[in-house]
């Protein structure tokens, strides 16, 4: 018997070909610069110590009890990252209307606030979208909410290549012109792929035009604390849309400020409008996990619960995080000086406004093309880099490469 | 959101859990929730499993990056193995691979999305899947949410013998359209305990080859059951001998204690490798979309524990440690029924397997020992045999007796 005779193979994602391209290259300085961690000066993903402590504290200490958990995770984990999230003195946890679901990394957060909007959303059972997402955004975010069944995805405009900046004017342009109640994807801080964020002033006249056509945000904090070094700071714009009274989701991830990325740790914030709702909502909730992965995994759980109850911890942790931002901050101006020196012409102030893991550089794709081929120094073929793959030992060669790919003729 | 979410019914038995934990009856007992407990009623942290949790702890050459998304390797390809034996031909000709997953469930999960796209046609929401009347409940929705629209039930559980409806499970495959999807457990049925012997073993997958059956097992227990990985493993290990390509979702939450670290495989036996690439290439991306990468920790600790041999020997140590509980409990309790001359026929105790035991006690019964008795178990009469101690197993023995006099 042969069941599965027809099956086509799925081509390789632009990481997966990425990634076996430099596999494949020998050369002695090839640099990759498209990876999804956070990496500190040795080139090893950013574990603040506080987090290594406690892991290893764990280790050794035998009072995680060995029973399943409750599908939504562990309540004291839920409970601290979203006050994390929110503030601990947000009106939406004191009239306590908000659900918070311990999920299996960001993705399985989107995955989940995808399924619970496809079936309730609206009244009806048909709703599939519209759906917005920002231009560019990370592939795979398209890929989960169509599994999801969310049929209408879109677009708005977010980045400008030209201007290596955003274009907020037609962000908002687009935000008023889709069909009213769309869902509409933001960036709360350290957007993917581009590393630029809304200020605070824009964020206040998008949250003006997601009032006036009733959009509903679903918000995306992949690192929050590592885009600005301020967790207040990077989890404003969610904060701000909650002050309004507004209902949203947002997916939260504790692989980067945690340094917990093989533990799969995420959280779905829903705050909803009324406590009437959350009983109700979090059945739903339940019984979508059920099916998904019936409940997570929680020794990283565990540790960020530790972490941000205990408050040297809490303070331990922030100075981490802090530090591991400030490296990065101090690479994008190492990066844009070096670029001076060479006699790059370019602009590149927007390398020290942007902030968190990724940067756009703006070159196209031959550059890109360029780097890869001829200097060894991958980055996706948009243009953008993770900032923090860049350290003292590859920083020259790394600017000179940019420099190099701007200035050859094709 | 919509100003009118309804609430979704709770599932029975976490709702039994609470009501257990609710009760303050001196003597309340829990049969209801699937784990191990040892004789104090305690949760068991395998000995071998705390020795290989410090090790890693210890161990500063480990990467703490996200694992590739299809898992940790040398745990996926130690858990096929483990399902199909060190000398599986299937696996020497390149032809088995793994998908780490969240659990049994996430196993099953990676499995009926792929076989939803991708078996019998595209997208073919219509192929029915036949699960085990009665079955564990979770089955029905994992296979739902997936898509398909036509979930069936087998014959199984024949009330009236208390066994094995070999006949009707035979008779429902013949019936079955073509390429239909069959969930098989491998060993240990949940809820009730009743296997098939090797000789029906042998009779089932005959009908699946003639048939053209999909075969999709789900193996919770592997050595729980009997203390044998091996026995535990016969029918998974027959059917890949038949020459059948199929899927067995496997976790490791039970045999390894590993419950809240979320430990699973599903394991894919596919006709060459060739076939096998390009369904794990499709796992892959249906992985993606769910739970990107799976968790390490777990994985790791299995992994660690099945590639040396001294830890695979203490754990399968440990694991029998386990499997004898639970085989002592079954003993206890038929032999404190028959000393009571408890109305009825009490073989099934011990001829079934596993953690769970469908007593037979009907719904009235089922009541009286939960609102008189404090004992908690499922309104199918499904207990955990784990929950029974040498501290409470007379309490529960002289229970079930009143229940069965008293109450029809």
């Amino acid at each position: 018997m042969r069941a599965f005779l027809d099956t086509p193979a799925v081509p390789p994602t632009q990481q997966a070909r990425l990634l076996a391209a430099f596999s494949r290259d020998a050369h002695p300085d090839r640099v990759y610069l498209a990876g999804g961690e956070h990496l500190n000066e040795e080139g090893k993903p950013t574990i603040p110590p506080i987090v290594s402590q406690i892991k290893q504290q764990m280790g050794t200490d035998p009072t995680l009890i060995p029973e399943y958990p409750s599908a939504l995770g562990l309540p004291e984990f839920s409970r601290r990252a979203t006050e994390l999230a929110l503030g601990r003195e947000s009106r939406a946890i004191t009239e306590n209307r908000v659900l918070g679901v311990q999920t299996v990394g960001g993705a399985g957060a989107v995955r989940l606030g995808a399924e619970l909007l496809r079936r309730w959303y609206d009244a009806s059972s048909s709703w599939r979208g519209p759906v917005l997402l920002s231009s560019p955004c990370d592939e795979s975010l398209a890929e989960i909410l169509e599994a999801a069944g969310i049929g209408e995805l879109r677009q708005y405009q977010f980045w400008d290549a030209e201007r290596c900046g955003l274009c907020v004017e037609k962000l908002l342009e687009d935000l008023k012109e889709c069909p009213e109640q769309s869902v509409i994807v933001l960036s709360a801080s350290a957007h993917y792929p581009t590393g630029v964020d809304l200020s605070q002033e824009d964020w206040k006249r998008v949250s003006e035009v997601m009032l006036m056509r009733r959009h509903f945000p679903f918000f995306l904090m992949p690192a929050q604390g590592m885009c600005k070094g301020d967790i207040d700071q990077d989890a404003w714009p969610v904060r701000h849309c909650v002050s309004l009274g507004m209902e949203l989701l947002c997916a939260q991830s504790f692989s980067h400020n945690f340094g917990l990325y093989g533990d799969r740790v995420g959280h779905l914030l829903c705050v909803l409008r009324e406590n009437s709702l959350l009983l109700a909502v979090q059945s739903q909730a339940e019984k979508l996990v059920r099916t998904l992965w019936s409940c997570p995994s929680v020794g990283g759980a565990h540790v960020v619960a530790t972490v941000l109850g205990n408050p040297a911890h809490f303070v331990e942790w922030q100075a981490g995080i802090r530090g591991a931002v400030e490296r990065c901050m101090l690479v994008r101006e190492s990066l844009r000086e070096k670029l001076r020196l060479l006699g790059s012409t370019g602009q590149w102030d927007h390398l020290i406004k942007q902030g968190g893991l990724y940067c756009s550089t703006g070159l196209n794709d031959q550059q890109v093309e360029f780097l890869a081929k001829r200097r060894h120094v991958y980055i996706l073929p948009n243009g953008c880099l993770n900032i923090s793959a860049i350290n003292s030992r590859n920083l020259d060669y790394v600017a000179e490469s940019i420099h190099m790919a701007l200035t050859s003729p094709f | 959101m919509a100003p009118a979410v309804p609430q979704a019914a709770p599932v029975a038995v976490f709702k039994l859990t609470a009501d257990f934990r609710e009760d303050s009856h001196p003597k309340k007992v829990n049969l209801g929730v699937g784990a191990y407990r040892t004789d104090d009623c305690q949760p068991w942290v395998l000995p071998v499993v705390k020795k290989v949790e410090r090790m890693i702890c210890e161990d500063q050459s480990l990467n703490h990056e996200y694992l590739p998304i299809l898992g940790l390797p040398e745990f996926r390809s130690s858990a096929s193995k483990i399902a199909l034996g060190d000398d599986s031909p299937a696996i020497k000709e390149q032809r088995v691979g793994g998908v780490q997953s969240l659990g049994g469930t996430g196993a099953l999960k990676i499995g009926a999305e792929f076989l939803r796209r991708w078996y019998n046609g595209t997208n073919n929401t219509a192929t029915p899947v036949y699960v085990s009347a009665p079955t564990w409940e979770n089955h029905n929705g994992v296979f739902s949410d997936a898509g398909f629209k036509d979930i069936r039930p087998y014959r199984y559980w024949d009330a009236a013998r208390r066994g094995l409806d070999l006949t009707g499970f035979l008779e429902d495959m013949e019936k079955a359209p073509e390429h239909s999807i069959f969930v098989l457990h491998a060993c240990a049925h949940n809820p009730t305990g009743t296997d098939p012997s090797q000789e029906e073993w042998k009779k089932i997958a005959d009908v699946m080859k003639r048939k053209k059956l999909f075969v999709f097992f789900d193996s919770a227990y592997q050595g729980f059951a009997s203390g044998s990985l091996e026995k535990d493993a016969w029918a998974i290990r027959f059917f890949v001998s038949e020459g059948l390509e199929l899927f067995c979702a496997q976790s490791f939450s039970k045999n390894f204690g590993l419950y809240n670290e979320r430990v699973g495989n599903l394991t894919v036996v596919a006709k060459d490798g060739d076939n096998l690439n390009r369904v794990l290439s499709q796992m892959e991306k249906i992985v993606r979309t769910i739970w990107s990468n799976p968790p390490s920790q777990g994985a790791r600790i299995v992994a660690k524990t099945l590639t040396s041999p001294e830890l695979f020997a203490e754990w399968q140590g440990n694991v029998k440690t386990m499997a004898d509980r639970v085989l002592l409990m079954r003993s206890e309790l038929k032999s404190k029924l028959l000393a009571m001359t408890t109305p009825g026929t009490w073989e099934h105790i011990t001829q079934q397997i596993g953690m769970f035991s469908f007593t037979g006690l009907n719904p009235k019964q089922v009541e009286y020992m939960i609102k008189e008795k404090h004992i908690y178990l499922m309104a199918s009469g499904r207990i955990n045999m784990c929950g029974l101690t040498t501290k409470n197993i007379d309490y529960v023995a002289e229970s079930i007796h009143e229940a069965v006099s008293k109450v029809q």
